[in-house]
């Protein structure tokens, strides 16, 4: 640990407007927070960097009322308060962005964002009043979302704009902000910044976690590292850069890699020809008439803007959506038509982008999600076989580095990286041929991510043929063979892994930022 | 009992202190048991006997074996309100077999020995439950809906095939050679009525299946998150078709035990009996919104209302009382439920 940063609060011309001291938090056997001091400071950002699992998010819910501590004191303006709940803590003027998003998806945007503060009048709820606040917010945030439409309907980074809508509708004083840009495009996180920098200027304090160390140093005046559930480090942002923060947090430095070389090709595994796909109304194109090749041992990134037509893309090639028209062939073998199931069997797999939706089942252990995909291969005789299926386990929990207590704990126990990795573990597991991944890279942190990129690029020299989408530009240029830049359901331009960020982001119809 | 707890079968373990709050909920359906059986003994020295205990359990055993199918039904995240109607087709179905199939064309009566006429019925409760099962897969309707029409149109069935009247002569005869029927509500193996043992029988069988196949992993895994099993290869569709026909069937076997304990079928026979099965999984700790349960705690919830329900008998209780009692301890475990589930939340 650096002796020169001490993780106590010092003197600051600023004030101190929430503060943790010595908050312990414990669950069980796991020791989330070993005694931490935070401090949140009075109309500006203050960045939580750590690990997967550090506690970052069990200390913000322990700020906003969600959880109790252990033990410690929170102090709000200066006086000790105990929060009974997370609509006392907002009624305190603290409210937060969770990292899963909370949002009821059988209701419409207006509803979730007004859920709990409904504006009643004498003729009941005054949805005109509440629907004009939405647009207003909306807009505010650059979002062209109708406040009428079901949250379902969204596609996930506008569930995280709706999501952060409802968390600055409350006029808060304190607001924080748990990854909430795992899921935008850079164009999207740059008008949140604008809005942040509104924020502080109105004099609300801002905690900000995020994975994207860059993204974060641009918008943050403070910076506290957390490890393993302690503050290892504190610095405000004019003495510190990317290179501190990694070495605070992981000890070493991190690049994701670059494309494994020293080997052919193969043949073409994943053929895609001219598949296109609609809509749930059937007009508008969302995949339109693409065409695509992957080979054995090859690794191709898609990038693209939110809405560009990855996501359908790929649960189309995995078979969860129907292709209008154009075939799928895995080694030749023609599988449009094919169930979910038997792709997998045949090796094609997908690791979905919105794990809580598509990738997890939160009544199961972890270990049962992660035989999940595979329980037909541990079937000895009429039963799976324990023995079996502990070594699959194990080995997939090893493999892509969860940290777990055991994998007999429920899989909400984990750290949402942890929960990422174990849905990349299900399907990795199945030893496919080919394997698609949407944003895999997800609230995961350096460290992982590296581990991701790196498990990718194993395989790959192994012969497996790699497809997987990014919103970050800097993830493109790191294992991937080949880079394709998606533009509303076409594909706008192909480049090698020479190429600059500036030019694939010319490509995906985004506004260069700098 | 059948070992069924989800958490057990669970690779690297940490054993000492695996299925904790199973076992505390298990241990609440527990509990209530013991104290109903406590209560009643000391209201009545005729209850804990081992006569009384075993008449009970037949009376049990009929729950028991709605309340593994609804289980089956229930963690996939569906309901199935048809189970009390189909049962009492199921032994109309029976009693018509048994009275004789006229062929008129040939000009002969036809009767079906008794296994004929077992496969038969077990069959068609089978099919039943498979169309609301594709609905259900299929056509996405939901389960609630599906089931309540099932309700009906079963019922509806049983009234016209009788008339509305009641099959009484289910004893068969010697000379057409099916008799044997009432083996099954009647008989005893050493000692223990064949009603119980085939509830006994098939808790085993259905906790085995919950607790050790991919199949029931697959039931788990449907009810938990749809979409994520769907992506990881489940075969939602054909799990859906399974618990539903599985659910019809069991609904059947239980039409049969009770037209053979009562040696007749009558078109009313299993009104309400669904709501029953539904409060047995309950309190046996299933959750309604699917992914949690087991049969270990089915049985309990089931063996709960039925010596709950015959010790108000024994004892006197007006019948209009046993409905207010029954209804009770129903809220209080779905009250119990809540709160083990409610504080578990991500
Ligand atoms: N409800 C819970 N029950 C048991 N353990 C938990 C629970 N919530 C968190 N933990 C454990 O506490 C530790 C810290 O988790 P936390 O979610 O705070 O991590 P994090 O820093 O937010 O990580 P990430 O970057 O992955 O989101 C982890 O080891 C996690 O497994
Ligand atoms: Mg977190």
């Amino acid at each position: 640990m650096d002796t020169s940063v001490i993780p106590v609060a010092e003197p600051e011309t600023s004030e101190i407007v929430l503060s943790a001291r010595n908050v312990a938090k414990i669950f069980g056997s796991i020791q989330a927070l070993k005694g931490v001091n935070f401090d949140v400071r009075s109309g500006q950002v203050t960045a939580l960097f750590g690990e997967n699992g550090a506690g970052k998010s069990t200390l913000m819910k322990i700020l906003s009322g969600v959880y109790k501590p252990t033990s410690g004191t929170i102090i709000l303006d200066g006086n000790p308060i105990e929060f009974d709940s997370s609509t006392d803590a907002r009624n305190h003027g603290i409210s937060i962005i969770h990292q899963e998003l909370s949002l009821a998806p059988n209701m419409t945007v207006r509803d979730n964002i007004f859920m709990g503060r409904e504006i009643r009048t004498m003729k009941g709820v005054d949805f005109a009043e509440e629907e004009r606040q939405c647009r207003l917010l909306l807009t505010e945030l650059e979002e062209n979302i109708d406040p009428r439409t079901k949250v379902e309907d969204l596609r996930l980074g506008q569930q995280q704009i709706v999501e952060i809508a409802r968390a600055l509708s409350v006029n808060s004083r304190i607001l924080i902000m748990d990854e909430p840009t795992s899921a935008l495009s850079a164009s999207e996180v740059e008008v949140l910044f604008k809005v942040i920098r509104d924020l502080k200027a109105k004099g609300v304090s801002i905690v900000y976690i995020s994975h994207h160390l860059e993204e974060a140093l641009q918008i943050t005046d403070h910076a506290v590292v957390l490890r393993d559930g302690n503050m290892t480090a504190y610095a405000p942002r004019e003495d510190i850069d990317l290179e501190w923060i990694v070495r605070h947090m992981v000890g070493e430095h991190f690049n994701l890699g670059s494309p494994p070389t020293g080997y052919p090709f193969g043949d073409v595994v994943l053929k895609v020809d001219e598949v296109t796909v609609a809509d749930a109304t059937g007009n508008q194109k969302l995949v339109d008439e693409l065409s695509l090749d992957v080979r054995a041992g090859e690794i191709v990134c898609i990038y693209g803007l939110m809405g560009a037509g990855r996501t359908e893309l790929l649960e189309c090639l995995a078979g969860r959506l129907v292709a209008r028209h154009g075939r799928v062939e895995l080694n030749g073998r023609d599988i449009t038509r094919t169930s979910i199931a038997e792709r997998i069997a045949e090796g094609l797999v997908l690791v979905p982008e919105d794990r809580q939706r598509d990738g997890l089942v939160q009544t199961m252990t972890i270990g049962q999600n992660l035989s999940l995909a595979n329980l037909r291969r541990l079937v000895r005789g009429l039963f799976t076989s324990k023995r079996l299926e502990r070594e699959h386990v194990d080995n997939a929990i090893r493999r892509t580095t969860v940290k777990a207590g055991s994998p007999d704990h429920l899989i909400g126990s984990l750290s949402g990286g942890n929960q990422q990795k174990v849905v990349i573990g299900k399907m990795w597991s199945t030893n496919p041929k080919a394997i698609l991944l949407d944003e895999p890279s997800r609230g995961i942190d350096i460290g992982a991510k590296a581990e991701v990129f790196r498990l990718l690029a194993e395989g790959a020299r192994e012969g497996l043929a790699v497809l997987y989408t990014t919103s970050e530009v800097g993830e493109c240029l790191s294992v991937a063979h080949r880079i394709i830049v998606m533009h509303k359901g076409k594909i706008s331009a192909e480049f090698g892994s020479d190429v600059t960020k500036a030019r694939i982001m010319a490509a995906s119809g985004e506004a260069v930022v700098h | 009992m059948s070992s069924t707890d989800v958490s057990k079968m669970n690779p690297t373990a940490a054993k000492p202190k695996i299925n904790i709050a199973n076992l505390l909920i298990e241990g609440r359906a527990f509990g209530a048991l013991l104290v109903i059986i406590i209560f009643f003994s000391l209201m009545s020295p005729n209850y804990l006997t081992i006569s009384n205990l075993l008449i009970m359990s037949s009376h049990v055993a009929i729950y028991g074996i709605l309340a593994i199918g609804m289980l089956l039904v229930i963690l996939t995240g569906g309901i199935d309100l048809s189970v009390g109607s189909v049962l009492g087709l199921a032994g109309i179905i029976a009693g018509f077999l048994m009275q004789g199939v006229t062929f008129n064309a040939f000009g002969v009566i036809l009767y079906p020995p008794v296994w004929a006429v077992t496969l038969m019925t077990l069959a068609f409760g089978a099919f039943l439950g498979s169309i609301t099962g594709v609905l259900v897969a299929y056509l996405r309707v939901p389960s609630f809906v599906a089931t309540l029409g099932i309700l009906y149109v079963a019922r509806g069935i049983a009234l016209l095939i009788t008339n509305g009247l009641t099959y009484n002569n289910l004893g068969g005869n010697e000379t057409y050679g099916n008799t044997g029927f009432d083996w099954l509500g009647f008989n005893r193996l050493f000692g223990i009525p064949v009603s119980v043992i085939i509830l006994a029988l098939l808790a085993a069988i259905f906790g085995i299946i919950l607790a050790r196949s991919a199949f029931g992993r697959w039931i788990y895994a449907t009810g938990g998150n749809q979409r994520a099993a769907e992506l990881s290869g489940v075969p939602v569709p054909f799990v859906h078709i399974c618990v539903y026909a599985l659910s019809g069937m069991l609904s059947s076997v239980a039409g049969l035990v009770l037209s053979s304990q009562l040696t007749s079928a009558g078109p009313t026979a299993g009104f309400t009996y669904e709501m029953i099965a539904i409060a047995a999984v309950v309190i046996g700790g299933a959750s309604l919104n699917g992914g949690r349960g087991n049969v270990r705690g089915t049985m309990l919830g089931a063996f709960v209302i039925g010596f709950l329900s015959d010790g108000l008998v024994i004892i006197g209780v007006s019948a209009y009382w046993q409905t207010v009692f029954t209804g009770a301890v129903i809220v209080l475990a779905v009250l119990l439920n809540s709160l083990q589930y409610g504080g578990k939340r991500l």
